[in-house]
């Protein structure tokens, strides 16, 4: 079959079905591949379909039904995947657990849940599940994908997932209409059905489950794959977390709807290498991911020899100039076009090459706002890098930038079928197909979230642009004022901050006080490069964080920021008057970040009082004790004395004042 | 952990024994008629203060050294004279205090080498055998196929995935270690002789190797002997436990009895002169 036929107006209308489609008319095409060994594995789509039929009829003899929660915990595995598509064949709810989660928080998912069965990756998910089930009573069967290490561990209700699926082969062998009636079972599913509950990582309180139903996903992808035109021929690699509903989108359900494959990296520290080789053509990674690939080729050019490096700044300043012109389609002289198509066989697709980037046809970003030098960086190299705007209510797209209407300021225009308004109180609403059904077990939440007319709160405050596009500025509850009456979007300070390559994380705090202060975190990777090649010696990050040379650094770039924010005068108010560098990384094993690495501002600036309240008290130096978990969930202290840095603030220029 | 089942106890097979060896050097002696005993499956650590003869015990068991008196038996068959490579085809492989590998190859073609040992000569002899892997032809390169599978399970089973294709030397320290018992493994080796695995280790490397040690003593089923200076380390890895000092042994039996045993406490903490 040609991939034009194939695509929206094929039937189907929950994931099961759609893998019984995919399986006749995609057969024998990749659905999903894994590397195992060194060398990639893949399943055809029939080859799925036979897998997913064996685990539900397992699943099955073992107890799963209509309406059970099944958890899926563990890395990007097509064994986990199958398990989404094999409990929904089954009426069953698959529930999708972040797998960097400490037992407590994932006991309180399982429990809030209802899950009686749970899918796992290997032992270190199997331990942790083993002490859930010492306090939380609901999980009866927990399924492994990894046998290893886990050949002593005794226990009814623990199962490989080959005895699973054996377990499904006998229950065939035994039952000549079983496989009929499971058929017969899918037909029955219907795009109506609850197919997933997302938790939200939360950036407040306890987290949400997030009901989609298969119509919410399944609308969306598809609309979205078509507005990209996205077909079976895509690559795609799925690394990121699974129970985030990024991932759930685009590794699962556009690969049902287009009908492509997707590559499940070797491990997470192999995801680089991986990316390479698959050279995926539709890619998306959050800012971060963007940064980091973007600070280690700076580095490693740093340590490059003389004329490598004189080439590449050289043709990067040309990209500057014309490659996204040239992206965009617009008229660029020709001596710019020569320069740039020397430079791309010189060093933009060697580089592209490097960084696993060739081939992307379509990537994109979201989740925080990703500094412009970064954003145009990729996009001067000929990567067609777009930014959306989405949120687990809304099954990922709320707005997405059409090709050739990219701006690094702003989010993009209504994703396919959805609408678009914003609140008095400049809170961003939104309706369309891929809205929840609700949140689960929380009517309240629910109602507060959700109007009747079915117009999501979304919860960050923005605006539409002359251009018709998005524009985020921060969440609308952290939208504060200062004491003078001037408006505060910290996210917006700590973004402005957090483009420099040498900050990692930025807090700032101003609402209700006289003036706008910041906490710091340097990153450790691009300053510690620099204190290497500066002969600066540090031991740990505690070290380098209060060296006064850093200290220098760092006051240069919040110094800029001020700059910068003189120049713009609805924020003007904000510019910094003081700053500290933390003495400890945010780390979200201690609360401070999201598990999506979100800064919890609250939550810092009451674990951090003594700091804060030393940022407004005038004092040059402070002394704290922090309590810090380890990986092992283990916990020690650490104590610090902290310098602060007093900052000049610049008058905004008279004529924009007046102009406003 | 749930492993603390499966210990071996005193029915197991002696795989390995030391009867009164001793061993010198012009007029040092190093080992002074030690006798000890490793049994099949277990992890045994020998340990003692600095130059009481550990590495050297480690030495003469893979036959790196040759001692002037006593008896070894290895898997029953007694010997007195054998050399290194003998002792590895025989199924002893060992790591170094030092990390030793190939500092310009990758991790993997370092853990390769660890086969070599293993290589079926086949019909051809040695020097057949490279020419068909000169060629890459046939039955050379079925073989090579085989030895890279049990390479990559024994990459798997480290964790060592994402460094597979990078030069050894630009690895820390303690991913250098790693693949250092990637290489002994890949020997397939019936003892492993460990020398000082933790030695310059952060905590979270030394209970990563801890793990692993564990791992492949349950996972393989090898016997391990072990140097080791962490007093947790050891107490916590082995089943049974020799102490040596100035040469000599001065205590043997399981954790517990040796760190209760008085000559372990004086040769740690010193006598009082009094």
């Amino acid at each position: 079959m040609s991939a034009g036929k194939f695509g929206p107006q094929a039937d189907g209308d929950s994931f099961p079905k759609l893998l019984v489609r995919n399986a006749s008319e995609l057969a024998g095409r990749p659905a999903i591949r894994e590397k195992d060994l060194g060398i990639w594995q893949s399943w055809s789509w029939d080859q799925v379909l036979d897998e997913v039929r064996r685990l539900a009829l397992g699943m099955q003899a073992l107890g799963l039904g209509r309406g059970d929660k099944i958890a899926i915990v563990g890395d990007n595995r097509p064994r986990l995947y199958w398990t989404f598509v094999a409990a929904q064949s089954l009426g069953a709810i698959p529930v999708p657990v972040y797998q960097d989660s400490v037992a407590e928080e994932m006991a309180y998912v399982l429990e809030h849940a209802e899950a009686h069965f749970a899918m796992v990756e290997d032992q270190e998910q199997v331990d942790k599940l083993l002490q859930i089930s010492e306090t939380v009573e609901c999980i009866r069967h927990i399924i492994y994908d990894d046998p290893r290490g886990l050949r002593d561990y005794e226990g009814g209700h623990l199962h490989s997932f080959t005895a699973v699926q054996k377990l499904g082969e006998e229950a065939m062998a035994g039952d000549a209409g079983l496989e009929e009636r499971w058929l017969a079972g899918i037909n029955e599913t219907k795009g109506s059905d609850i197919s997933v509950i997302l938790y939200t990582s939360g950036t407040t309180g306890r987290p949400k489950g997030v009901v989609l139903s298969h119509d919410n996903v399944l609308i969306t992808a598809r609309d979205a794959g078509e507005f990209e035109k996205l077909g079976p021929d895509e690559e795609v690699l799925a690394y990121l977390p699974m129970a985030w509903v990024g991932d759930h989108i685009f590794s699962y359900g556009q690969s049902y709807t287009s009908g492509f494959c997707v590559s499940c990296p070797e491990s997470p520290e192999t995801m680089l290498q991986d990316l390479r080789e698959i050279g995926p053509t539709y890619f998306f990674a959050p800012p971060r991911i963007f940064e980091n690939i973007l600070t280690t080729v700076m580095i490693r050019m740093e340590d490059a020899a003389a004329l490598k490096r004189r080439l590449f700044h050289y043709f990067l300043k040309v990209a500057r100039r014309a490659g996204e012109p040239i992206l965009n389609g617009e008229p660029v002289g020709l001596k710019d076009r020569l320069l740039y198509g020397l430079g791309a066989v010189l060093v933009y697709g060697p580089l592209k090459n490097t960084l696993g980037l060739s081939r992307v046809r379509i990537g994109y970003t979201a989740g925080e706002a990703i500094g412009p030098e970064i954003f145009s960086f990729y996009r001067s190299l000929g990567v067609n890098l777009k930014q959306l705007y989405g949120q687990t209510e809304a099954s990922v797209f709320v707005t997405v930038q059409p090709n050739g209407e990219i701006h690094a300021d702003t989010v993009g225009k209504p994703a396919p079928g959805v609408e678009i308004s914003i609140a008095d109180n400049g809170e961003v609403l939104y309706r369309g197909p891929g809205v929840f059904a609700h949140y689960y077990k929380n009517e309240e939440a629910t109602r507060e979230t959700k109007t009747e007319e079915g117009w999501v709160h979304s919860g960050d405050a923005g605006f539409i642009d002359d251009r018709g596009h998005l524009k985020i500025i921060d969440r609308a509850k952290d939208v504060g004022k200062l004491n003078n009456g001037a408006i505060f979007a910290p996210k917006y300070i700590e973004n402005k901050l957090k483009f420099y390559p040498n900050i990692k994380e930025a807090v700032a705090f101003g609402d209700q006080r006289d003036m706008c202060t910041v906490f710091l975190n340097i990153d450790l990777a691009a300053v510690g490069s620099w204190a290497e090649r500066n002969n600066v010696p540090y031991g740990s990050y505690q070290e380098l964080a209060a060296n006064p040379e850093v200290y220098g650094m760092i006051e240069a770039h919040v110094d800029e920021v001020n700059k910068s924010l003189a120049g713009e005068p609805r924020v003007s108010g904000s510019q910094i008057h003081r700053f500290l560098i933390l003495h400890k990384e945010l780390d979200a094993d201690d609360g401070e970040l999201t598990r999506t690495r979100k800064v919890r501002r609250k939550f810092i600036a009451e674990r951090y009082e003594p700091l804060v309240k030393a940022l407004y008290d005038g004092s040059t130096e402070t002394h704290i004790e922090t309590e810090v978990t380890f990986e092992d969930g283990r916990k020690g202290s650490l104590s610090a004395d902290i310098t602060i840095c007093d900052m000049q603030t610049y008058e905004p220029p008279v004529s924009m004042e007046a102009a406003q | 952990m749930m492993q603390e089942a499966a210990r071996p106890d005193e029915t197991r097979e002696i795989l390995l024994s030391v009867d009164n060896v001793s061993l010198s050097f012009g007029g040092i002696k190093a080992i002074q008629e030690v006798s000890f005993d490793i049994r099949r499956g277990e992890i045994r650590a020998i340990i003692g203060p600095n130059g009481a003869g550990k590495t050297s015990m480690l030495n003469v068991i893979n036959g790196f050294y040759h001692p002037q008196d006593g008896i070894i038996t290895f898997k029953g068959q007694e010997r007195r004279r054998m050399l290194p490579s003998f002792a590895a085809r025989q199924g002893i492989a060992r790591t170094f205090q030092n990390v030793a590998l190939f500092t310009g190859m990758s991790t993997l073609d370092n853990i390769m080498t660890g086969r070599v040992p293993r290589l079926e000569k086949g019909l051809l002899g040695e020097i057949g055998q490279i020419l068909l892997q000169a060629v890459y032809l046939g039955p050379a390169q079925r073989s090579e196929m085989d030895q890279r599978k049990l390479v990559e399970e024994i990459i798997d089973f480290l964790e060592i995935q994402h460094i597979r294709r990078t030069p050894v030397g630009r690895l820390p320290y303690g991913l250098q270690k790693r693949v250092e018992l990637g290489r002994a493994l890949a020997m397939e080796p019936e003892l492993l002789l460990l020398d000082e695995p933790m030695a310059g280790m952060n905590l979270e490397e030394k209970e990563d190797m801890s793990r692993f040690i564990l791992d492949v003593n349950d996972h393989y089923g090898t016997t391990i002997a072990l140097i080791e200076h962490d007093m947790g380390v050891v107490m916590d890895l082995s089943d049974r436990v020799v102490v040596l000092e100035y040469g000599r042994l001065i205590a043997d039996g399981t954790p517990e009895v040796v760190q209760a045993n008085q000559a372990v406490m004086d040769a740690y903490l010193g006598v009082p002169h009094d």
